[in-house]
């Protein structure tokens, strides 16, 4: 699908409340993609970490909102060990996540998660979950 | 010096095998220590975004609790407490502004400011107790083991909390050579089994778990070592569906660190809770002879 960037399209609010949220300077990315080399779950995202980076960089809220990449990341810190402009990708995925639950929304629907699928799961594992996919 | 012991909410129930293990482990060693009082759950995972302090008092209230019970060190066996709690201990040390928003918001709790110091059990065991004396504690050296360390993410990064070098740890090398194993070394043992995706993405969370045990299996491991209940449940349970799922995929023995402590140390199996772990964990060790030498 081809990107349109124009005022139009480019929400600077949005880009203001994610540097807010994040506290992360994410203009400094100068998209070397060193995030993407090292993401190990880049073979399930819609878009790689570096592509939000300039998703993100030019306002492009309706892009970022239609990608699954803030919701498949597990805050696993490779990015932002690695990064060389010393941006901490995965605050940046958080405040993306934010965005979204903050307006009393569920990623995952914790009444639908089936007994059988959660009997076995560690504790952690649901307060993880809960902490980062839920309202 | 007093050293006060946080277990975490994943440790009395699913992952009593981490715990127990460590905790008569701690006792061979001569460490003394005492399970925190009051303790609560920390919340898995450091809150990431700048203006969100609530989730901060879980953990900062569990580093009150150490405080009061006049201890200097926390020392935590799961590795995702670990990183919230030294996270969280960090928080309050260095940043003046956000330490005084949350000690008058727990106007209930007395001030804390980071005193503490909080780590891993593998840190202990280095820093603390020693190489040498570990060594010196074996009983039942794991000879001829091929154990392949994972470290997983938590205990790596980010690097202010780091137990070692983020990009080539030693840590779980030199603890598995104390015990006489051998190591295996392979590409995957700091990536990301997936985690908390498990409740999200399992599909996602499966595949990444996979390509690590199939790393280090064609390195030829004879089983993973871990620090995680999560990794546990990501690398050790999930395998079922891993066989079930990919051609080709074999099964792996995963156990805790501490489980291979006990071992080592001739501790009674039973400490071990072996029930808790693949079964192929147990028949490795047993075929081994590393269980029968154990006095019961």
């Amino acid at each position: 699908m081809p990107l349109i960037i124009s005022r139009r399209t480019s929400d600077e609010k949005f880009r203001e409340k994610v540097l807010e949220l994040s506290g992360e300077e994410f203009m400094k990315c100068f998209q070397c993609g060193t995030c993407s080399g090292s993401c190990p779950m880049t073979e399930h995202l819609d878009a790689f970490p570096r592509k939000v980076m300039a998703l993100l960089q030019l306002g492009q809220i309706d892009a970022l909102n239609e990608i699954n990449t803030p919701w498949v990341c597990a805050s696993c810190h490779t990015c932002m060990v690695r990064c060389p402009r010393g941006v901490d990708i995965t605050k940046v995925m958080e405040a993306l996540r934010l965005t979204k639950l903050r307006q009393n929304v569920n990623h995952i629907e914790p009444s639908n998660l089936q007994p059988e699928e959660i009997i076995d799961l560690p504790q952690i594992a649901m307060v993880s979950g809960f902490r980062k996919m839920t309202s | 010096m007093k050293l006060s012991y946080y277990p975490g909410c994943t440790l009395k129930t699913k992952a009593k095998n981490l715990e127990v293990s460590a905790l008569a482990a701690f006792d061979a060693l001569g460490v003394e220590y005492e399970e925190m009082q009051r303790w609560n759950c920390c919340g898995a995972v450091f809150s990431l975004a700048d203006d969100d302090l609530i989730h901060m008092v879980a953990p900062v209230r569990d580093l009150v609790r150490a405080k009061e019970a006049g201890s200097d060190t926390v020392v935590t066996l799961c590795s995702m407490c670990y990183n919230t709690l030294a996270r969280a201990n960090d928080l309050m040390k260095n940043d003046k502004e956000k330490r005084n928003t949350i000690n008058d918001f727990m106007d209930e709790e007395p001030d804390y400011a980071g005193e503490l110091r909080v780590v891993h059990f593998l840190n202990y065991l280095r820093d603390d107790i020693g190489w040498d004396k570990v060594k010196a504690a074996v009983k039942n050296p794991l000879t001829g083991m091929k154990l392949a360390p994972y470290y997983g993410c938590t205990l790596l990064r980010p690097k202010e909390v780091a137990i070692d070098s983020p990009d080539s740890p030693v840590l779980l090398n030199e603890f598995i050579e104390a015990l006489g194993g051998e190591i295996t070394d392979f590409a995957h043992a700091n990536t990301c089994c997936g985690s908390y995706q498990v409740l999200g993405n399992p599909e996602a969370a499966l595949k990444v778990s996979y390509d690590i045990l199939t790393d280090a299996s064609a390195n030829g491991a004879d089983a993973l070592v871990l620090t995680c209940p999560l990794c546990d449940y990501n690398l050790g349970r999930r395998q079922d569906a891993m066989l079930k799922k990919y051609e080709g995929a074999k099964d792996m023995p995963v156990l805790y660190f501490t489980q291979l402590l006990a071992v080592a140390l001739g501790l009674p199996v039973e400490t071990c809770h072996f029930e808790l772990n693949r079964n192929s964990t147990i028949e490795l060790l047993q075929s081994r002879n590393l269980l029968e030498k154990v006095p019961a």
